[in-house]
């Protein structure tokens, strides 16, 4: 679903941040995206998502080279994947309840028909009191959830999360952990970007894609 | 989430900490773009102040172009006939032979002859009052009130008259009505104008607005990108967005020009009996507004919100073409 050959990014004239990338996502698949601070996994992550263009190689996304990609090709590729921002990016004048319903109200869906599915979700992921509070109130871990949340709404096929624990204690990290398994069980592929080798550690059947100094290895 | 791919009530660390609320009432979406900030209040500022001006420049031209039409329906429906006295005529005779051609000329409705006492105090504005007219050689004046719609033929009257009577000229009045209508013409131009200039300064400000608020409202743009959102679908929220602050901006500036105009003409209502009252009726018309006045009011408040539409529009869509 997703394949990277020979990938390099630069920033301007400057030295190549990531430098021939080579790896693939299967579908239904589970990985965690490791290295240090700095290594550039959020960069990785920003090439999936197509908010950055490598400036060579290849990347294939669901069966499309990215290269000279139309805008309604790129919208609807995104409404494949899901993603969970480090700051969760919530609008906050938004609800939670709205947040979450983001990726479905873009879609250009009636409320009435997504109204259900949306409180159901939140209550699943323990917000169901909390739908119609904005994000300014929501605790750190509330906020991480209702980030998931909009991130599975879709139902993506791909979902992706920077540092979906750095922000909560063990113990929510670990039934975070436990969400995005249950969702893998599912069918959709899980990619993790996370430095916590302490999480990485409670799932040792998952993938590891290891960024250093520019390259990535690939751990199967 | 009730399909087979993923059954969020089959296990979850947080599904037994939720009681089964009762369905809240949820409501209608909030709009993508915060609809209250400083900049959109800003903005609705600038946009009432700026029709709220075009809208009085347009009016205030209205009202002109009926004052002047007006000015110049009167006086052209009247036309004078003035005979100068001299020695060895007799002027009484002479003014019966003027009246009886204008009489019989086609398209006349009227005439009157003006007395010697009459004849006398038009020059009073003049020459004061309390003098003896008896040695100044006061020319006399018929005055003919036209037909509507039915004008004399004024080349073959004038003609008659020389003819006829010695002394006697026609005045069709034609020099004044031709420059009150250059004059009337030309503050309605520049009113247009006015009105253009405004329009076009409203539209700039709304460039920079748009351009501040997608600068201001860039993450919203981003997440919006990441969820799934199409560009069409970003530029019509914030179209929508910008739509209602320049017809919210459009309407206050109408409404207020409108309010002006009512108390500008109710007050010159309450002056029109005062000398200086009369002075401004006869030279403005009454201060008040007609339908065509409040069309046009109403016709820059739809312009002014459409302006803002187009305008945010291709800012908008080059914005977003800048993020892409």
């Amino acid at each position: 679903m997703v394949r990277f050959e020979n990938v390099g990014l630069r920033y301007g004239m400057g030295p190549e941040v990531l430098r021939d990338i080579s790896f693939s996502i299967e579908p239904q698949s589970f990985q965690f995206l490791t290295g240090p601070s700095g290594a550039g996994k959020t960069t990785l992550l920003r090439l999936i998502l197509l908010s950055l263009r490598p400036t060579r190689g290849l990347i294939n996304l669901f069966g499309h080279d990215v290269a000279g990609i139309e805008k309604d090709t790129l919208t609807a590729l995104r409404r494949r994947m899901g993603v969970v921002f480090q700051d969760f990016r919530l609008l906050e004048h938004l609800t939670t309840y709205e947040n979450v319903a983001l990726p479905l109200r873009v879609q250009g869906r009636e409320e009435a028909s997504y109204r259900a599915e949306v409180v159901e979700l939140l209550r699943w992921v323990g917000l169901g009191e909390r739908m119609h509070v904005l994000p300014p109130v929501l605790s750190g871990g509330e906020k991480q959830r209702a980030a998931i949340a909009r991130a599975l709404i879709a139902q993506p096929q791909l979902l992706l999360a920077d540092e979906p624990t750095g922000n909560v204690d063990p113990s929510l990290a670990r039934r975070l952990l436990r969400l995005f398994v249950e969702l893998n069980k599912t069918g959709t592929a899980i990619v993790i970007a996370t430095h916590d080798i302490a999480l990485m550690e409670q799932f040792d059947a998952a993938r590891r894609l290891v960024l250093g100094e520019g390259r990535l290895y690939v751990y199967d | 989430m009730t399909d087979t791919r993923f059954d969020p009530q089959a296990s979850s660390d947080w599904a037994t900490a939720e009681p089964e609320a009762p369905q809240p009432a949820l409501g209608g979406s909030q709009p993508l773009v915060p609809a209250a900030s400083i900049a959109g209040r800003a903005l609705v500022t600038v946009i009432a102040i700026m029709t709220f001006l075009a809208a009085l420049t347009a009016g205030a031209a209205q009202l002109v172009a009926e004052a002047s039409s007006g000015w110049r329906s009167s006086v052209a429906r009247e036309v004078t006939i003035q005979i100068r006295p001299s020695p060895g005529r007799d002027i009484e005779a002479d003014l019966a032979k003027a009246a009886a051609l204008a009489k019989a000329a086609p398209g006349v409705a009227d005439i009157r002859v003006y007395t010697k006492a009459e004849s006398e105090r038009l020059l009073e504005p003049w020459l004061g009052t309390g003098l003896n007219f008896d040695e100044l050689p006061v020319p006399r004046v018929v005055i003919l009130r036209l037909e509507a719609g039915n004008r004399p033929d004024f080349a073959a009257l004038r003609k008659a008259l020389t003819e006829t009577v010695r002394g006697a000229t026609l005045d069709d009045h034609r020099i004044w009505i031709d420059r009150l209508g250059v004059m009337a013409n030309t503050l309605v131009v520049l009113g247009i104008g006015v009105t253009i200039l405004v329009l076009a300064a409203t539209g700039l400000a709304v460039v920079f607005a748009t351009s501040g608020a997608m600068s201001g409202n860039r993450e919203i743009v981003e997440v919006l990108h990441f969820v799934g959102a199409s560009d069409d679908y970003i530029a019509r929220e914030f179209q929508r967005h910008f739509l209602q602050l320049g017809l919210k901006g459009g309407l206050i500036g109408g409404i207020c020009a409108i309010v002006f105009f009512l108390g500008a003409g109710a007050l010159s209502s309450s002056f029109v009996a005062t000398p200086g009252g009369s002075q401004i009726e006869a030279l403005f018309g009454t201060v008040a507004l007609g339908i065509g006045g409040f069309v046009a009011i109403g016709a820059i408040v739809a312009v002014v919100a459409g302006v803002t539409a187009v305008v945010s529009r291709v800012t908008v869509r080059r914005t977003l073409r800048e993020i892409g």
